[in-house]
């Protein structure tokens, strides 16, 4: 198995269709071109004798020719986030080395020059010169070969690096996707990073399935509105503070209409359920589909597809309703199990850490081995429940509140306060207490003044008292990251920095 | 007659077809295309497509045996049938799953 096959089936099949656009440059690039970039450029990295392909740049045509090319050179495609400090970057690349690095032209100044690295600039990528035609070197099949080192956005702590070997991501793109199922008329807009694992699944689903990638270097949701209209986007993938900034930016220019936008498909994140009822009514002619899933699990592995989220809108009865807030069923090959701390089974309904298991699911990360089970389960360290076959989420396990040996979900209280009319954000976290061990404290972003002994009594009327919050604070925005994570850990240090 | 592995690649010796494992039991098989045998380089054999295994593979589809225990990835068409131990492979049903990426 290899990702270069996916390349080379499209390439066969559709070879004159455009595959990958850069607005900002206004250039593309076909499947057939794409196919030939990805042989010459993988001469180059044999020849490079580099260790790693690593990637520092926004999105532009360099990212999938260099996703490719490592594949086929056999070495690992490294994508890293353009937005870390320089001595975060110094310390991957450390551990990197020796290292092909593509990147723009004001990095690349920054770190020609340096040993066990070879700079180079993404134009100069790109335009290299065309393949020595004597050279047949052909990718490996070996299912076990590494294509794509991912760095996890953990909080704490030295990063991850979440390891995809072929037969993970090939595994994913052949149950998630039917070959040439898009018509030629199809694009999908891009605004997540590369080296997001939603960046790579977005590049080999829109070439397996013969779809016009548009790409967008930096999320603005005015831009994106834009590009959507202007390029007659038909599919797109955004995390949950792109979509509520994009209802937002429809609501101050009410005369957007985007026709052609067939689906839009949501995951990375928690999504509140009134950005989510807000789309809907914003998009009456779109599909919506929530999709679960990890970097170490290959992107997706549960779906909540869009006759779920119709239905539920539609519906009365509110166990319907509630399914807008579950992350659906799984994708054919995945299983799902929910276990106690201890790692046994639970019965459906139950609430424990989600488990996963399935081909795609690699659970690996580079220097400690497989966390895979000996039966080939991986434990998400996402909280959660099945009820009715669907998967409903309650933030990482980490971030259960122990109060007074009670598990509290920060989730569930945070959904609960949300349906405040007044609120517009909130965030449950857990503080030192002497008395519980742990107190529930809530943070919020308000729409209108409002009283938090008001709030207390709200969350009183829908919940068992232990999780009505002690201490609520009102703040103008929450701290999220680029790809719209709720940074807990920020809010509690702050919170803890209060009050010393 | 071949036990196959996860991710090989297959080639026909009578038409174009190319295939990829995607998953096989632990067991001798006898994978042909157009009647005879597939190979890793695909060398010509001195025959043609056999009449009764002449249906064709079409990219991008799934076959697999009676039991489902044998699945392969058309990657290359071709004129032949896929066939193992002489049994015709089935087409898998595609799926119809919403886009998520």
């Amino acid at each position: 198995m290899n990702i270069m096959m996916l390349l080379e089936m499209a390439a066969s099949a559709y070879p004159d269709r455009t595959a990958f656009y850069d607005p900002i440059e206004d250039e593309s690039t076909t499947y057939g071109q794409l196919l030939d970039d990805a042989r010459s450029r993988s001469q180059m990295l044999r020849e490079s004798g580099a260790s790693r392909c690593v990637l520092l740049d926004t999105s532009n045509l360099s990212i999938p020719i260099a996703l490719f090319s490592s594949s086929w050179a056999g070495i690992p495609y490294v994508p890293i986030n353009y937005r870390l400090t320089d001595d975060e970057i110094d310390a991957l690349l450390e551990r990197l080395q020796p290292a092909y690095l593509i990147t723009d032209d004001k990095l690349a100044a920054k770190y020609v020059g340096r040993r066990e690295l070879q700079v180079v600039r993404r134009n100069d990528f790109r335009a290299a010169t065309p393949v020595n035609p004597n050279d047949d070197f052909h990718w490996s099949m070996e299912p076990s070969e590494v294509s794509v080192l991912l760095f996890t956005s953990g909080t704490t702590g030295v990063p991850k690096a979440a390891v995809m070997r072929q037969r993970h991501l090939v595994s994913y793109i052949l149950s998630s996707v039917e070959f040439m199922s898009s018509g030629e008329d199809e694009s999908t807009l891009v605004s997540v990073p590369p080296y997001h694992i939603a960046g790579i699944g977005a590049i080999l689903s829109s070439v397996y399935s013969g779809r016009r990638v548009v790409q967008m270097a930096q999320f603005d949701a005015q831009e994106w509105l834009r590009l959507a209209k202007e390029q007659n986007v038909t599919t797109a993938f955004v995390v949950p503070t792109m979509l509520a900034r994009i209802v937002n930016a429809m609501d101050e220019q009410e005369s957007t209409q985007l026709p052609h936008l067939q689906s839009i498909a949501y995951g990375g994140g928690k999504m509140p359920r009134r950005v989510v009822e807000r789309a809907l009514e914003r998009f009456p002619n779109t599909e919506f589909t929530n999709a679960y899933g990890l970097t170490e699990t290959s992107s997706t592995v549960t779906v909540l597809g869009p006759r779920e989220h119709r239905a539920a809108m539609d519906s009365a009865d509110s166990d319907i309703r509630r399914r807008l807030a579950s992350a659906g069923v799984p994708l054919p090959g995945i299983e799902l199990d929910i276990r106690d701390s201890r790692g046994r089974s639970l019965p459906d309904g139950s609430h424990g850490e989600i488990y996963v298991r399935g081909d795609q699911v690699s659970g690996e990360y580079e220097g400690r081995g497989s966390l895979l089970d000996e039966n080939g389960w991986f434990c998400t360290r996402d909280a959660g429940y099945i009820e009715n076959g669907y998967l409903f989420l309650e933030g990482r396990s980490d971030d259960v509140i122990v109060r007074g040996g009670e598990n509290l979900s920060p989730g569930e209280i945070e959904d609960v306060l949300l349906e405040h009319e007044s609120v517009d954000d909130a965030a449950v976290v857990g503080v030192p207490s002497e008395e519980w061990g742990e107190a529930v404290a809530a943070v919020l972003v308000v729409n209108q003044s409002v009283a938090v002994s008001d709030l207390q009594q709200w969350v009183r009327e829908q919940m068992r008292s232990s999780r009505v919050p002690e201490s609520i604070e009102f703040w103008k925005e929450l701290p999220y990251n680029e790809t719209g994570k709720l940074l807990r850990r920020v809010i509690r240090n702050q919170l803890l920095k209060a009050s010393d | 007659m071949a036990i196959l592995s996860t991710g090989q690649r297959l080639k026909s010796g009578v038409c174009t077809t190319e295939i990829m494992v995607i998953s096989a039991p632990q067991e001798e098989l006898d994978l042909t295309c157009g009647g005879a045998p597939m190979t890793d380089n695909g060398e010509k054999q001195n025959t043609t497509v056999d009449p009764q295994f002449a249906e064709g593979t079409t990219i991008g589809k799934r076959y697999v045996n009676v039991d489902g225990k044998l699945e392969v990835l058309c990657v290359k068409p071709g004129e032949g049938s896929l066939a193992v131990n002489g049994d015709v492979l089935k087409l898998k049903d595609s799926k119809k799953l919403p886009k998520t990426d």
